[in-house]
């Protein structure tokens, strides 16, 4: 008994570092890249406006940066506090994916954030472009490596078994794993639309609030189109993973499914609450044949069920079905929701593009064409792609289980025999501390956005702690 | 020295190298930006935004030394990692919240409307404290073989506090380069008050080190390696006696040679580190795991040592250009 309490705290334990740290390398991967184009835009039309916006964003990125650092050194050391048993076994695959990652990492923040951060009045403006573009490079390398070894731990393959520990002997089949191309899209993906809302939101927040100023009609339009761009494409996305998923883990899929027993004509289900006592669920609310469509593009298309994975003795060998059931409908349910608001959105701004008159001539979206109730629905969005990634998170991780590397370790051979008291008490100083950051953190936003709504700094480079930094190298230069 | 006709023989040995130097830079760089953290109570508002100013643009990569440290010591000794890290659970937790607290200060503080910005500040303060604290615990800890008993709770609690004050002592040194007037006296003041801990601190452990373990004992008391070993503690007490001389009558007339009680500390922290390393090579966990049986596969092994090969020094180029690029006093221009 004392062995799975400690098995189930250092779960949940493991679950909230890396739910917490996952919130901060999303905005940062893809706000690279928007930082990149409002920078880009600058250079390109010398316009103020997207030089605000950098320097705006930019404050932005730098606490994500701060908060995901840290959150991701925490990452490091709890592999070796809890997991010890992870790469004692498959040390020889992931060692080399985590030095990777580490490396690509480590690089780029001690070689370009710098730069970006500090340098913004100092060095030439090719160089400062460069810096961004490497720092967007570099986050989205840093997740090529560590997606890479999240899917091998899922569909693994290029690796042998040799008294208990495995070995590679594919690095190629090991790096493209059958299901890396789709979450790490998926991934990307959920990325950019997470900082789409992020950037619209926020400016949603300040356009309401009262600033008219042409800064917030640029980045919220920039971010309203990659919206509505890019959620087909991550339904698209999300539609091959599923499939992906049900070729290489169908145990996975039947628990998104809320599906008992494999055969054709399978409904999707809307609504249930699974029992895995009854082994049934109670309270089915489906369309018709619809999962077998979905699945098999076929109203006869047979289903796995949850049933197919019982040990003899009747254990299940399957997740536990009611977190991944629901972790995917709040995942699917708030893409949906993104999809209809960004397309609202655009159609609303496209529709009143020349209802204004001189200026507005010509323009192919128009800001002031939202209705109040439509920038009032922006604002709580702002943080919808952190629901999003995590719902998603959950069913892809949840849905692994009691795998913890498919087909080689399960989750229990790898918790350290630490005292569960000792997990539990490190377990809710670790939620205290991520609680009071992430209100820290949406509080500080939200400051940021009021300050610059009533006029903005005094000091326009006054970005986090540079303000010094810039003394010391104007005296360098000197 | 290993065998270099087998990679099985040297990878292992050239990765404990690679991850002790990351400890070695770590200790010094992070030292000195959390030693800062530390004093920082001591000084007035202003001081403290000068204080800030002269690690700002450095803290963040000096703290990645330790993230390449632990990433090394997780792929290429995987079993010393988890024996290690689960037998010092807490002490890490500990100072992983003290990292959390104070990273995101430096963030916090800067961006807070002004009357939160007290919280921060003293946010800042405690991670800074709590990480070194914890470090010193893990320290003492590891020297005494990663037992548990009262007596070895004792000693760790005692290197704690040496390295807490330690650190003080190299980021007033750090300071005593980087600043001017008022606070370049409170720094030699500060350097002065905690220059006692580094020679408690350098001296507890130079004498547990042998007495707790036989083997460590056999390696330094033996002829003729004792021959060549002397002269580390010897440079080490001059070096000591050279900075107390230096504290006593500093600043220097036109503010020459500020930089060297920095430097001179950074060789007396590079002498004790060199001092652990002999004592436990080749022993990762010490007395029980060698770096040879704790290594990963050496095709695995090969595969990081090529990206190693690349960043590594690219880390270190950008590392002394950063620190060019910044040079100077982290003050107002006029004093200069």
């Amino acid at each position: 008994m004392e062995a799975l309490d400690t098995l189930l705290l250092s779960r949940i334990q493991f679950a909230a570092n890396i739910s917490f740290h996952i919130l901060f390398p999303t905005v940062t991967i893809a706000l690279g890249w928007v930082l990149l184009f409002f920078r880009l835009r600058f250079a390109h039309s010398g316009d103020e406006k997207w030089m605000a916006a950098y320097r705006f964003w930019v404050k932005v990125f730098a606490l994500s940066f701060a908060m995901g650092v840290v959150s991701g050194i925490t990452m490091s050391f709890q592999f070796g506090t809890n997991w010890p048993g992870f790469m004692e076994t498959v040390g020889n695959i992931a060692g080399p994916l985590l030095a990777y990652e580490v490396l690509t990492a480590f690089f780029l923040e001690a070689a370009f954030v710098g730069i970006m951060l500090f340098g913004i009045s100092r060095v030439p403006g090719w160089l400062h472009v460069t810096a961004t573009a490497l720092v967007a490079f570099g986050t989205t390398l840093s997740t090529f490596w560590i997606i890479v070894l999240n899917s091998w731990m899922h569909t693994p393959q290029g690796y042998e078994v040799v008294n208990g520990v495995a070995f590679a002997t594919s690095w190629w089949e090991i790096i493209f794993n059958p299901s890396m191309p789709y979450r790490f899209a998926h991934m990307m993906l959920a990325s950019f639309l997470t900082v789409s809302f992020l950037v619209a939101g926020v400016s949603a927040f300040r356009w309401v609030i009262g600033d008219r100023s042409r800064e917030v009609r640029a980045v919220l339009k920039t971010g309203v189109a990659i919206a509505a761009l890019l959620i087909p494409a991550q339904i698209f996305m999300g539609d091959m993973h599923g499939l992906n998923t049900l070729e290489h883990q169908p145990q996975k899929v039947a628990a998104m499914e809320g599906n008992w027993d494999s055969g054709p004509n399978t409904p999707l289900l809307l609504f249930a609450l699974p029992d895995e006592e009854l082994r049934e669920n109670r309270f089915e609310i489906g369309i018709p044949n619809a999962a077998s469509i979905i699945l098999k593009h076929h109203a006869d298309g047979v289903v796995p069920g949850l049933n197919d994975f019982l040990a003899d003795d009747g254990t299940p060998l399957h997740p536990p079905v009611s977190p991944v059931f629901w972790s995917f409908r709040v995942m699917v349910g708030t893409g949906f929701g993104m999809l209809g608001l960004s397309w609202a959105a655009v159609f609303f701004m496209w529709r009143r593009r020349d209802r204004h008159v001189g200026r507005a001539k010509g323009r192919w979206m128009a800001v002031e064409g939202l209705p109040k109730p439509l920038l009032w629905a922006l604002v709580p969005m702002a943080f919808s792609g952190w629901v999003a990634t995590l719902a998603g998170w959950y069913t892809t991780e949840i849905g692994r289980q009691p795998w913890l590397v498919q087909g080689i370790m399960t989750t229990d051979m790898a918790v350290a025999d630490v005292p569960a008291p000792m997990v539990l008490g490190t377990l809710l100083a670790y939620l205290a501390v991520y609680a009071s950051l992430l209100i820290a953190y949406v509080g500080v936003i939200a400051y940021l956005a009021r300050k610059a709504a009533r006029g903005g700094d005094a000091r326009p480079d006054s970005m986090s702690h540079s303000g010094k930094a810039n003394v010391v190298a104007l005296n360098a230069a000197e | 020295m290993p065998d270099f006709s087998n990679p099985a023989n040297w990878l292992p040995w050239a990765f404990a190298s690679l991850m002790g130097l990351s400890i070695l830079v770590y200790v010094v760089l992070d030292g000195f930006d959390l030693g800062i953290g530390i004093l920082f109570p001591l000084a007035e508002p202003d001081e403290q935004e000068r204080m800030i100013g002269s690690i700002g643009p450095f803290w963040d990569a000096n703290e990645t030394w330790l993230v390449l440290a632990v990433g090394l010591l997780l792929v290429a000794f995987p079993t010393a990692h988890g024996i290690i890290l689960s037998t010092l659970y807490l002490p890490v937790f500990l100072m992983l919240i003290g990292l959390i607290l104070r990273g995101v200060a430096f963030e916090f503080r800067a961006k807070v409307r002004s009357r939160r910005k007290a919280l921060w500040n003293r946010l800042f303060f405690v991670g800074s404290l709590v990480t070194a604290l914890a470090q010193g615990f893990m320290l003492g800890l590891y020297i005494m073989g990663l037992v548990q008993t009262p007596a070895t709770y004792l000693f760790a609690a005692l290197c704690s506090v040496f390295l807490a004050v330690g650190y003080s002592f190299i980021g007033a040194t750090w300071l005593i380069h980087k600043t001017v007037e008022g606070l370049q006296s409170k720094a030699v003041k500060w350097a002065r008050h905690s220059l006692w801990a580094v020679i408690a601190g350098i001296g507890a452990v130079s004498l547990a080190t042998p007495l707790v373990s036989d083997r460590i004992y056999d390696k330094w008391f033996t002829y003729p390696e004792i021959l060549w070993l002397v002269p580390l503690p010897f440079i080490s007490g001059v070096m000591v006696v050279a900075l107390w001389w230096m504290l006593q009558r500093m600043p220097f007339a036109g503010d020459r040679w500020n930089w060297l009680p920095f430097a001179t500390s950074s060789a007396i922290f590079a002498a004790a580190y060199l001092g652990l390393a002999y004592s436990f090579y080749p022993y990762v966990v010490p007395n029980r795991l060698t770096i040879y049986e704790a290594a990963s596969a050496p095709e695995s092994l090969m595969i990081i040592l090529v990206g190693a090969c690349f960043v590594v020094p690219a880390i270190i180029g950008y590392s002394i250009l950063a620190y060019v690029v910044f040079r100077g006093k982290a003050a107002d221009l006029r004093y200069d």
